[in-house]
């Protein structure tokens, strides 16, 4: 089964349009939604409507700490994020949040576990931002598999047993064997605001077959999603870090 | 122990085992048949779970990732691997013959031979770094050689695919190779650079020329440290009949400095095959080992940390490209497109200040009568077309090292350019057409058959009707038709 992995929409309908077509031409079996559909972008009402009819089509979707701040509190972010959060709660309504609010933290299913942020403690939104938190994150579960997102900086961590975790940047559309001889960890880059330098949407396809992973990065209308966070009123930085990808 | 179940007749996932063939410290190599499958085969078994050495599991783990991913005449053909949870195994083509360790004993070898297997071995590594490998073990022990000349390179369990994770990253604070052939960076933990495996080869080399290694046997960590500090002895200082150039060949693949040594393993090859275009340096020249201190080079200070960024092997190969010229001094009406060529060299040169070009020009020869070597003024035709050859490539103003200069005779002058690209690891070719001559009329394209088979880059060079030369890219002009 192909699973097409989805990270950190953040409410770009452009980047989340250009990768599901993407993927649909690659062709898929099933779609995972890794959390964080809203926040920062300037589409949230539409991508909660898509992302709930996805998974009424057989998807899965978790949360993320910007979706849970739309019916929890914003307090703990930074400021651009929070000012994002107050707009995106005006622009949903009560069915749409109530939708955010029924995601779960995680997913495992076989060998594979789905999370946003971690697996320590993934409530707690700590970031996997090198090997270190990512053997933290392997250690903690007795799946071998985890995908998670968050950090929008797409990697690979791998760990032989009694062994430390090492990193790996993943290449475009290179598959990426995970034998079964070791835990694997990927963070799936960011959909909607990529922060590794390269301003392209980022989505991944895991193939449970062969065990390989494919990076995919999909260019998509960025001057038309930043024109859009620009018109909404929100922080210009928002729509400057598409063009940069950072 | 999953060994323990494997005996003559075993079928392991529709192989049958025939004959245990090796049996090393970390696997055990099976001649194995199966139905209906022809090629000579054999299975590759780890000892896994005996807990003395982690590296068996993780050279296993590193083979099964790199060898799928690979093909072509130099890698041994992967088949079929077993699933780590079941029987870890893999089934590759067994080549046969035996490796160049047998011919290791019969060193010092004439030098002659030493370039032939060089060169073979220098362009199987010039195949796997293009596909984004770097073998980290090349040794005698892991290289054949197929009935039909063309080396394989064997065992990857050390290797790296620099577009897949490094299975080795954090396994060890040893490093990590064979300590006879290991390169000084890979000595410090540095797993990034393809030029450690042109270090390994310039070893093997050494040891071909010589009948010794260059820096002994070490066993120890600070044994295999000193090659960062201390030449080996010069070649001809243990077989003086060694040629110059043979010796600067060998001593260019063991500086230190990975900057100094060839750029590519293309470059090597192509060493190894025109000796006579080797620029000799005070490399050839040394007589016997230098001193211990004055050795200790700026190098030590700058390359004693791992690269913060690490270069990728395609982007290294990419900055020291072979750039190639086929010149056609043939037309009558020849120097509009000579100089349109040259041009189109020059540009390409400026914007890759690393590359080396190679100038080409063939010389017609003909099947049926003995062709005179001497013109009706009495002058020798070949020596002719080489000072010809020399004077079209003085404007750009290349040093000995950038350059070098081939008159080739042949009948068929198409072939002869494409044999000549498949032998020279080029990778962009830059050569005239025609135009609309009466002589393209009758004897077809030179410049389409091999636009057309060359397996690199062409640029064919036309000049327009009516106007001066312009350069035109054929893969442009093929889109557009």
């Amino acid at each position: 089964m192909r699973i097409a992995l989805f990270s950190d929409i953040h409410a770009n309908r452009e980047a989340f349009e250009a990768c599901l077509a993407d993927a649909e031409h690659r062709g898929f079996d099933r779609i995972g939604l890794l959390g964080d559909i809203v926040g920062y972008g300037a589409d949230p009402s539409w991508a909660v409507d898509v992302c709930a009819r996805l998974v009424e089509d057989g998807a899965f979707a978790l949360l993320g700490n910007h979706d849970q701040a739309v019916f929890a509190s914003e307090e703990d972010m930074n400021s651009r994020a929070r000012e994002a959060i107050r707009w995106t709660r005006t622009r949903l309504d009560h069915a749409q949040t109530e939708w955010l609010r029924s995601l779960p933290f995680l997913l495992r299913e076989g060998e594979i576990l789905f999370v946003h942020a971690n697996a320590w403690a993934p409530e707690s939104w700590g970031y996997v931002t090198g090997s270190r938190e990512a053997e933290r994150s392997m250690r903690r579960t007795d799946a071998r598999i985890t995908f998670c997102g968050h950090t929008h900086v797409p990697a690979v961590h791998h760990m032989a047993p009694a062994r430390p975790a090492a990193p790996f940047v993943p290449v475009p559309d290179r598959a990426i064997p995970f034998l079964t001889s070791r835990s694997w960890l990927a963070v799936i880059g960011s959909v909607g605001q990529p922060r590794d330098g390269i301003a392209a949407a980022c989505y991944a396809l895991y193939d449970t077959a062969t065990r390989e992973l494919t990076y995919r990065r999909v260019a998509y209308d960025v001057d038309a999603a930043a024109e859009k966070i620009l018109r909404a009123g929100l922080p210009s930085s928002l729509a400057d870090r598409l063009h940069r990808g950072g | 122990m999953p060994d323990g179940r494997l005996i003559r007749g075993t079928e392991v996932d529709g192989f049958r085992l025939e004959e245990e063939v090796h049996r090393g410290g970390m696997a055990c190599l099976w001649r194995v048949t199966k139905p209906g499958e022809k090629r000579p085969m054999l299975m590759k078994v780890p000892f896994l779970g005996g807990g003395d050495d982690p590296s068996a599991i993780v050279g296993f783990e590193i083979e099964h990732m790199i060898l799928p991913r690979l093909g072509g005449p130099h890698v041994p053909q992967f088949i079929a691997a077993g699933d780590f949870a079941v029987l870890p195994h893999l089934v590759i083509e067994r080549i046969p013959g035996k490796t160049l360790e047998a011919r290791v004993k019969d060193a010092p070898l004439a030098p002659e031979r030493v370039a032939s297997l060089g060169a073979r071995i220098a362009t199987a590594l010039a195949d796997l770094h293009r596909r984004h490998v770097i073998h980290f073990d090349l040794k005698p022990a892991n290289i054949m050689f197929r009935e039909e000349g063309p080396a394989v390179l064997l065992d990857y369990g050390l290797a790296r695919h620099d577009e897949l994770p490094d299975l080795l990253a954090e396994e060890s604070d040893m490093p990590i190779g064979t300590p006879a052939y290991i390169a000084p960076e890979q000595v410090l933990g540095i797993r990034t650079d393809p030029r450690s495996d042109i270090f390994s080869l310039g070893c093997i080399l050494y040891e071909l020329t010589t009948g010794r290694l260059p820096f002994g046997n070490p066993q120890g960590r600070a044994g295999m440290r000193r090659r960062l500090y201390q030449d080996p002895p010069p070649p001809r200082a243990i077989v003086p009949h060694c040629p110059l150039w043979l010796q600067e060949v060998i001593l260019r693949c063991l500086e230190v400095d990975a900057d100094a040594r060839f750029r590519t393993a293309g470059l090597l090859a192509h060493a190894l095959q025109h000796p006579d275009q080797v620029v000799l340096t005070e490399r050839a020249e040394r007589s016997r080992a230098p001193g211990f201190v004055t050795h200790v080079r700026n190098w030590w200070r700058g390359h004693d940390r791992k690269p913060a960024v690490a270069t990728r092997v395609a982007e290294r190969l990419d900055r020291a490209p072979i750039l190639m010229a086929a010149v056609d001094f043939s037309a009558d009406d020849g120097a509009p497109i000579l100089d349109a060529v040259r041009r189109q060299v020059k540009s390409l040169l400026a914007g890759d200040p690393a590359a080396r070009l190679v100038c080409v020009t063939v010389l017609k020869t003909s099947l049926v009568r003995i062709d005179e070597t001497i013109d009706k003024s009495g002058q020798n035709i070949y020596l002719k077309r080489l000072v010809a050859l020399k004077d079209w490539a003085r404007p750009l103003d290349l040093g000995a090292e950038a350059l070098s200069l081939h008159v080739l005779e042949a009948v068929d002058p198409a072939e002869a350019v494409l044999e000549f690209v498949r032998h020279n690891q080029v990778d962009h070719l830059v050569m005239g057409a025609r135009g609309h001559s009466a002589m393209r009329r009758y004897l077809g394209s030179v410049s389409s058959q091999v636009a057309a088979q060359a397996p690199c880059t062409v640029t064919v060079v036309r000049p327009r009707a009516g106007t001066s030369a312009e350069a035109e890219d054929e893969t442009g002009s093929a889109l557009a038709s």
